[in-house]
């Protein structure tokens, strides 16, 4: 099953309230994203840390449901 | 052998480790080929680790750097990132020069 931007974005924003995010569906299919998401949760951390935040907001779904989405974050 | 030991020996015995869909020659998936291709470019020897080809190590990797996608590089013993992350600091530059900080170009 895969998932829509709205979706993805509700994940986000409920692990992360303060987060900017903006999400494209890089071929149309659903399957292959990119998101760019600013947050002051990021300021301070490693690139790492700031991207598991966002694989956690997830809940297991990226590798799973969600095959493709490319993370860019940055603080705020 | 248990899987996070096996894991472990093979990063602590290559400088340069990347877990990937496929291998160094042939990639099966764009993010593996993308981060097998900067390394390429950068003239590094790594070995890469072809995670399809066992299921055990496709989820012990994932567990052992507690990150849910592959590839994954590391970089004497230490975790770098994803794709993403990789990229990001290839063009920054930072990733060459952490390379040379370690003496590995």
């Amino acid at each position: 099953m895969a998932l829509s931007i709205e979706e993805i974005k509700k994940l986000i924003t409920s692990s992360i309230p303060d987060a900017t995010i903006e999400i494209k569906d890089l071929m149309g299919d659903s399957n292959h994203y990119s998101a760019k998401i600013s947050s002051k949760i990021f300021n301070g951390k490693s690139k790492i840390e700031q991207h598991k935040i966002v694989y956690k907001s997830l809940q297991g779904k990226m590798g799973n449901e969600l095959h493709a989405l490319s993370i860019t974050t940055e603080g705020k | 052998m248990d899987i996070k030991l096996e894991i472990k020996n093979i990063i602590d015995k290559n400088d340069v480790c990347l877990f990937m869909k496929g291998v160094p020659e042939a990639p099966q998936c764009g993010f593996s080929t993308a981060v097998s291709n900067i390394l390429k470019h950068l003239n590094i020897n790594f070995k890469g680790i072809n995670i399809l080809e066992n299921e055990t190590m496709r989820q012990g990797i994932k567990e052992y750097s507690d990150w849910p996608t592959i590839p994954q590089l590391y970089i004497k013993g230490e975790f770098i990132g994803g794709c993403d992350i990789v990229k990001e600091m290839f063009e920054k530059g930072e990733l060459k020069k952490l390379l040379e900080t370690k003496n590995l170009i």
